[in-house]
């Protein structure tokens, strides 16, 4: 019932960081359905296997755009192996938690960096780590829930 | 700044509440049932509560139940009537789809007990038609409960119309009039209800404070046992202070409905107007049969949430649907009911005024609304996607 947002997640939210598109971006990846009322699509620009930039776009509440915003502070700099090791945990834990009902927002973070990543082995015909071989959780509403 | 755009989730306690409510909580502690000095003026003041209620609903004052709230009257008509209709072979029910939950997960549960139950369609325009009422009452029916007005978006069911329908069919009508009770002008009698539901912090009263109104002639069962309180109905200490101080907010609010609703619905009409203008938007049910001070409107785009967090950035509270769905992911129940895809029935927002507001701060919404929803709105790829397609 009653929800309370952490003070880092508001901050967040208020100011989003890396909010935008990459025009030509080197891998592009959206999850979410806007029936389940989220979406997120994320831009990645990676040179020599480093991040060197990275935006994102999103359609949901409070806690969607907190998640990405945070999802991309944290693989921003960081090596194409290190963003993949991103987990829905690393982003809760760095926005100092998420109520139960919006955990869901924070894997929906995770599968949008991880299939943005995808869509840079695909574009590369470079062999899918397995990291990234996981199913994406846009079919129903609740499969995002774990 | 604080701009209050909530009123239908809760209202502020007004000075003329506060004051009555002050000698309950003082000088006045007596319990109402002693028979000494003190308690007798507390029983006063309990009696005096309990007809001015009366009066303000066209009723009598041994028809007035006094209870913890809304959700309390609703449960008790609702459970208690199902049971008395079940003895006598009774096993039907009637409501809407876009009840209040204190109303529906009642039904459900009844449901879940061997009642069957037909909910209402409330159409596109958030109105139940009559004839459909009629038609769907059967010989098993124990009781028809319908809203009065919608919680989310204010619509205003014809009342007067369903209970003679009800009685024509000799069936009951209740109805929670928790959104409408010191909104619009209710008499009980004269609309033919059997038993209505208030609760006294929609009308600046306090909260944890409410009644149930029951036609005399209509059998209400004990719904609290262990003391005479409430003609043995309801058994504990009556909340006092907050009796009088909903008896006097209600006072308060009827003497002065008249002015009240002319200036809330100028302030109501000024947002829908504004609204309007802002592209991919729409107004949420019946712009004629509506509460004063209710506006609901969907943003495509957008989700309301998110939406609800930047007005209150702004000093603006609002709510996105009912408060009491805030912690769950599906898009709110009564937008699903009038037809709303639920891609933009995320979209909503509720912004509910009274009487405490002003004109200035419609305006100044009016400013800082469309400022949000075009940040939102950049950042989201839904519009994005609309953009593309010409939809918008």
């Amino acid at each position: 019932m009653a929800m309370a947002y952490s003070p880092k997640v508001r901050e967040h939210f208020a100011n989003p960081h890396n909010v935008g598109k990459i025009e030509n971006a080197d891998g592009v990846g959206e999850v979410g359905n806007a029936v389940c009322g989220d979406i997120m699509k994320m831009y990645l620009k990676i040179e020599n296997d480093v991040i060197v930039d990275v935006k994102f776009n999103t359609f949901g509440c409070g806690a969607a755009i907190a998640t990405s915003s945070m999802a991309t502070d944290l693989i921003k700099g960081k090596t194409i192996h290190e963003a993949m090791q991103l987990t829905n945990k690393a982003v809760v834990e760095a926005l100092d938690g998420l109520p139960a009902v919006k955990l869901h927002c924070s894997v929906l973070a995770e599968e949008a960096v991880k299939a943005a990543l995808l869509d840079y082995y695909t574009k590369n015909n470079l062999p899918v780590p397995e990291e990234l071989q996981n199913a994406k959780c846009d079919h129903d509403c609740e499969s995002c829930m774990h | 700044m604080t701009i209050y755009f909530d009123n239908a989730a809760t209202t502020s306690v007004s000075k003329t509440a506060l004051d009555a409510m002050i000698p309950a909580l003082t000088e006045n502690y007596g319990n109402p049932s002693s028979l000494h000095a003190l308690g007798q003026t507390s029983n006063q003041a309990l009696d005096e509560a309990r007809r001015t209620v009366a009066e303000c609903l066209g009723a009598q004052p041994n028809e007035i139940y006094f209870t913890s709230g809304g959700s309390e009257a609703d449960n008790w008509a609702i459970t208690q009537l199902a049971e008395q209709g079940k003895k006598k072979g009774k096993n039907h029910l009637i409501t809407t789809t876009f009840e209040h939950h204190a109303v529906l997960h009642t039904v459900k549960r009844l449901e879940k007990n061997g009642f069957e139950v037909t909910y209402l369609d409330v159409h596109e325009d958030g109105i139940v038609r009559p004839e459909e009422l009629a038609a769907a009452i059967r010989p098993e029916t124990a009781l028809v409960t319908i809203m009065y007005a919608n919680n989310e978006i204010g619509t205003i069911q014809p009342i007067e119309e369903l209970a003679k329908v009800c009685h024509e069919k000799g069936v009951l009508f209740h109805t929670d009039a928790v959104q409408a009770v010191g909104h619009l002008p209710i008499n009980v009698k004269e609309q033919g209800i059997d038993l209505l539901s208030l609760s006294g912090h929609k009308f600046h009263g306090p909260k944890g404070v409410g009644a149930l109104y029951c036609r005399r002639g209509v059998r209400l069962t004990n719904f609290i046992e262990g003391g005479a309180q409430e003609r043995n109905r309801r058994a504990g200490t009556e909340n006092l202070p907050g009796i009088c101080g909903m008896a006097a907010a209600l006072k308060e609010a009827v003497d002065h409905l008249e002015e009240n609703t002319r200036k809330v619905t100028a302030m109501r009409d000024k947002l829908i107007e504004g609204i309007r203008t802002i592209p991919c938007s729409r107004i949420n049910g019946s712009l004629e049969h509506r509460l004063p001070g209710n506006v609901n409107a969907c943003f495509e785009g957008i989700e309301g949430e998110s939406l609800l967090l930047r007005l209150d950035l702004m000093g603006i509270c609002a709510s996105s649907g009912s408060a009491c769905t805030s912690g769950s992911l599906d898009p709110s129940h009564v937008l699903l009911a009038i037809g709303l895809p639920k891609e933009i029935a995320h979209g909503s927002l509720r912004l509910s005024l009274d009487e405490v507001n002003t004109m200035e701060e419609v305006d100044y919404t009016l400013e800082q609304l469309p400022k949000i929803l075009e940040t939102l709105r950049d950042m989201s790829p839904v519009w994005e996607q609309m953009k593309k397609e010409g939809r918008c």
